[in-house]
């Protein structure tokens, strides 16, 4: 705690002309950074989920609305071009955004004291995205100005998201002969670019390289189906055996680095922590504003 | 106009907002033992990247086994996997393959 009313202080110091609304303008010149990798990233989404899955406008809609999560709604394009029976989709999604559940619990103590319906709201929001970029807000301005978050969760990555899904989901349909225009090459590059987003150290790499052999091998013999379920499964259990003293960890899941390398590779907020803090502290109650 | 899937959305917004939730409204539940949080730190990179592999290396056709294939598709994604990982941009690598692809088949290739 004491480390925070320090915060508080290091953000006042970068900010003393400005105070909070100088902390604000640069969130939100951070955010627009991340509006054009979300937007693009939504459009090439919107393709893919067209040419992979046959998405309709409507479903692709209610799957950005409801499931709000890049990587999961790429990896159901996926499941579902691949055959997997709705089960293992759900399953599989779990298992892909139960990282939410350290960004939620990282995020929390910024809530204390909020409604319980806005801190359910607030929950349905939280993406990479937006922890990323409010908890730099929280530590630039030292304070739960939840202006942050909103701004984060709804204008930077809600909206840029779902409007680019349906762009894309449009546009796929209009393009008769996909292949043509490299379409069918989005989806798998995406994957994979997004698993390298992922790989904060040597674990996650053989995890990554089991999980493709695996999935690959059993593809083979099972079907694609089970191969993709048998790699996500097997390649996490043999990267849990390379020994903790060379992993080689870099960030850690539900730190700030973490967010910002699993959702914009190539961004960097306004970091103020070393890399290996997993859980940051909310400031002192006593150093907290009130809401403007 | 399919709604077919909207269904699954609903699903997978159940499997999703639970984990996102939990922290905010039930403060303390989310101390999991660290080897289930080593393993959700691994699920990602191995999903994701079983099914990029199996999306470029496993050809399925109507009626027959699958089989393993490298075409004009894998090459363009392993020059992404490059790039992503060079530049950490991943719009950057998909532009990369989108391009190989289009100008290879431009050429007659694949």
């Amino acid at each position: 705690m004491a480390d925070a009313g320090v915060e508080a202080g290091a953000a006042a110091d970068a900010h003393p002309s400005g105070g909070i609304r100088a902390a604000r303008r640069q969130t939100i010149l951070d955010g627009i950074g991340i509006i054009v990798t979300a937007a693009g990233f939504g459009f090439v989404y919107g393709l893919a989920a067209r040419e992979d899955a046959g998405f309709s406008p409507v479903e692709v809609v209610a799957m950005s609305t409801l499931v709000f999560a890049g990587a999961a709604q790429f990896a159901a394009v996926g499941y579902i071009a691949a055959g997997l029976a709705w089960p293992g989709v759900v399953i599989l999604t779990a298992l892909l955004n139960a990282r939410h559940i350290l960004y939620s619990a990282s995020i929390a103590p910024w809530f204390a004291g909020r409604s319980l319906p806005l801190r359910a709201i607030a929950a349905h929001l939280l993406t990479d995205e937006a922890y990323a970029l409010s908890m730099a807000h929280f530590r630039r301005t030292g304070r739960a100005d939840l202006w942050g978050y909103w701004f984060a969760a709804i204008a930077v990555t809600f909206i840029p998201w779902n409007l680019a899904t349906l762009a894309g989901v449009v546009v796929g349909g209009s393009i008769p002969e996909p292949e043509q225009f490299g379409i069918d090459v989005i989806f798998p590059a995406a994957m994979l670019g997004l698993a390298v987003g992922l790989i904060t150290g040597r674990r996650e790499i053989v995890a990554a390289v089991v999980g493709a052999g695996v999935g690959v091998g059993v593809s083979l013999a099972l079907g694609t189906a089970v191969g993709i379920i048998a790699g996500g499964v097997i390649g996490p259990a043999v990267g849990m055996l390379v020994p903790e003293r060379i992993a080689r960890e870099e960030a850690p899941l539900g730190s700030t680095p973490s967010a910002e390398r699993y959702s914009m590779p190539g961004t960097r907020l306004g970091r103020t922590r070393r890399p290996d803090d997993a859980m940051p502290e909310p400031p002192d109650s006593s150093s907290e504003a009130p809401e403007p | 106009m399919s709604t077919e899937f909207i269904g699954l959305a609903v699903l997978m917004f159940a499997a999703t907002y639970p984990s996102r939730a939990v922290g905010l409204l039930v403060p303390g539940i989310h101390r999991l033992p660290r080897p289930a949080l080593d393993y959700l730190q691994l699920v990602g990179p191995a999903v994701l990247s079983a099914i990029g592999a199996v999306a470029v290396l496993v050809r399925v056709p109507e009626d027959g086994a699958p089989t393993f294939g490298v075409g004009v598709d894998s090459i363009a994604v392993l020059v992404a996997l490059l790039i992503t990982t060079w530049r950490r941009n991943l719009l950057f690598g998909i532009v990369a393959a989108v391009a190989i692809a289009v100008i290879a088949r431009a050429v007659g290739l694949g």
